[in-house]
């Protein structure tokens, strides 16, 4: 497996705070690496820092083997899509048009056709092909989720960086989400997904990276970062891990205070 | 490394052609656009037969194909005279200041992310007017006839910069916060005005009060040629940005994350703003709502895609102000009607219309 993007060493401050710390993260060709941590760990700001949004104060960002930096606006577009949180679009367009204008980088390279096609697939794989006449501004936020989604998959890049995926859409949808995730790992895509759902990450991330104020806590297998006393560390809140009694995947599941009986 | 190929997605389409969101909406745009063109050739040859002294279809045809060396024949000499010292380069003007007005309604609604930017409600216009009138009053002409359009030309794009810095915040412009900034340009502007007219004498104050009102009632062959290279080049540059404002519509981060330079775009684009705001304010003085109104009602038909809206708001804008200007010199003949009274009569309460609309629709404007 080759590294497709490789950070090392990142520090990130804004307005005098530290948001991200001696940060060292992989991503290798074919794999889905889950971004884990609590609220305000630093994971969004990894994310534009790993996209290239934010120069990082200290460290470096090598996609391909070669700095961020080096990579031109375009040749960086066809490289690397990034799923933000919010998916607002300014006018009414409709969401077809807005899947196609995840085609962009490639005007010029491609046919009419084979661009035809990605948006096609890509709004069929993310069970929205029905919506595609609707405009985005009249679209629940779930629906808008998944045409964002879309967007991002007719982009056709290596190197998917996806901020919270899962965060309005139903079980039956965040499940289908994972699932194309992990159908472009196989075909050879990086994909980094940030996740609040624990045992969601355990069950479709190939590795974890646990981020804890700005500092990567633990980046490893699935099984090994998911351990409850680090867990209960990073969380600020007892965890229990369970297997599951098919198969034995973890369920990470918060302690409940229960009624005495 | 190559590029993946898309992989096989798992769930088949629902529809084995899934319906394109386009098809029949892109049919009627280049009709919508040749209606457009139509309709203003249309105006724009009645406008110049049309006043005191009437001048026949054929006798303006003839007299055009004359001077284009295209057959005809030259008409008698006051019928000449009228046609080409007085109502074409008035037509010819509407038609610039129109097209420069409706295109940089578009491009500002694009470049903000905000249907309600327009050069007039956020205070261009009167910033440019400013320039203007600081020439007007105290008396400059460092540059000629140049002067008047160059001082609004730079006093415009010192305007729509200062908007454009206070009022954004991560790639968007909230309605409020645009709308007060407008509030605010205008105010002051207005001061600025008031000062300037309080040292001028009676001949500059009247010359300043036609900037106030609006006014196509000056046309020459000069003014004409003033514009003309400010509109002409605003107009040709505009489109080139048409797919890029699309993706600017997703933010200023997906469209970075697509590949858009969006600063330098902004810097050109706002430029080009200011360039064909600053030229139209300069020669005809504030015409409000053309550049909000026109995009707008474009967008409800034919949807928002800068590909058609750019240069068909060029041709709705022209052609607005071509039947403005023919409205506005023959409602009340002999009398004439000041332009930018008239299209904002008109244009205010399409305005309200167009608010309440939307707050029906989508629940307001974000």
């Amino acid at each position: 497996m080759t590294a497709l993007l490789e950070a090392e060493g990142i520090g990130f401050a804004a307005g005098g705070r530290a948001l991200l710390a001696d940060v060292d993260l992989a991503v290798r060709a074919g794999e889905i690496l889950a971004l884990l941590g609590p609220n305000g760990a630093g994971k969004s700001t990894l994310l534009s820092v790993l996209a290239g949004d934010r120069r990082p104060a200290r460290g470096e960002v090598r996609l391909d083997g070669r700095p961020l930096a080096g990579h031109k606006p375009l040749e960086l577009a066809r490289r690397r899509a990034l799923l933000t949180q919010t998916h607002e679009v300014s006018f009414p367009f409709p969401a077809a048009e807005v899947v196609r204008m995840g085609r962009a980088p490639w005007a010029g390279r491609c046919s009419a056709a084979e661009d035809e096609d990605a948006v096609t697939a890509a709004m069929a794989a993310t069970d929205c092909a029905h919506l595609a006449r609707r405009p985005f501004t009249a679209l629940s936020g779930g629906e808008r989720a998944r045409v964002a989604l879309a967007r991002i998959l007719a982009q056709d890049t290596a190197l998917l960086l996806l901020d919270e995926p899962t965060a309005a859409l139903d079980l039956r949808h965040q499940e289908l989400v994972l699932r194309i995730a992990r159908e472009r790992a196989a075909a050879g895509c990086g994909v980094v997904v940030v996740l609040h759902d624990l045992t969601l990450a355990a069950a479709h991330a190939d590795r974890i990276a646990l981020l804890d104020a700005g500092r990567t806590v633990a980046v490893g297998p699935t099984g090994a970062v998911l351990d409850a006393d680090l867990l209960t560390r990073v969380y600020r809140h007892p965890v229990e891990v369970l297997a599951h009694p098919r198969g034995g995947a973890p369920i990470v599941l918060p302690e409940r205070p229960r009624e005495a009986d | 490394m190559t590029t993946p190929t898309p992989p096989q997605t798992a769930t088949p389409p629902r529809t084995p052609t899934p319906p394109r969101a386009d098809g029949p909406a892109r049919d009627k745009r280049p009709l919508l656009l040749a209606g457009l063109c139509a309709a203003l050739l249309g105006f724009a040859l009645l406008a110049a037969g049309t006043g005191a002294y009437a001048i026949p279809l054929g006798d303006i045809l003839a007299s055009l194909a004359h001077r284009a060396h295209l057959g005809g024949h030259a008409l008698d000499r006051v019928p000449e005279s009228v046609l080409w010292n007085v109502r074409l380069p008035r037509v010819v003007l509407a038609l610039l200041v129109g097209a420069a007005l409706g295109c940089a309604g578009a491009l500002m609604q694009g470049v903000f992310g905000n249907p309600l930017a327009e050069p007039a409600v956020i205070g261009v216009s009167s910033g440019g007017a400013v320039g203007a009138v600081a020439c007007i009053v105290l008396g400059l002409d460092a540059l000629g006839s140049w002067t008047v359009t160059a001082a609004a030309f730079a006093a415009g794009l010192l305007t729509v910069g200062v908007v454009y810095a206070v009022s954004r915040s991560g790639g968007r412009t909230e309605v409020v916060t645009l709308l007060l900034t407008g509030v605010a340009v205008n105010a002051f502007c207005g001061a600025l005005i008031g000062l300037l007219l309080f040292t001028a004498d009676t001949a500059a104050i009247s010359q300043v009060t036609f900037w106030q009102l609006g006014s196509l009632s000056q046309a020459s062959w000069a003014k004409v040629l003033a514009v003309l290279p400010f509109a002409a080049l605003g107009l040709a540059v505009a489109p080139r940005y048409a797919r890029r404002l699309d993706l600017l519509a997703l933010g200023e981060r997906p469209a970075r994350h697509l590949g858009v330079d969006v600063e330098r775009m902004r810097i050109v684009l706002i430029t080009v703003v200011a360039l064909l705001t600053a030229a139209a304010v300069a020669v005809s003085g504030i015409i409000g709502f053309v550049g909000l109104v026109v995009p707008h009602l474009l967008r409800m038909l034919a949807g928002p895609g800068h590909r058609f809206l750019l240069p068909a708001s060029a041709v709705g804008g022209a052609l607005v102000l071509v039947a403005g200007d023919l409205a506005a010199r023959t409602l009340a003949a002999p009398a004439e009607l000041p332009l930018g009274v008239l299209t904002a009569l008109i244009g205010s309460p399409f305005f309200f219309w167009l608010l309440r609309r939307t707050r029906r629709r989508q629940g307001g404007w974000a």
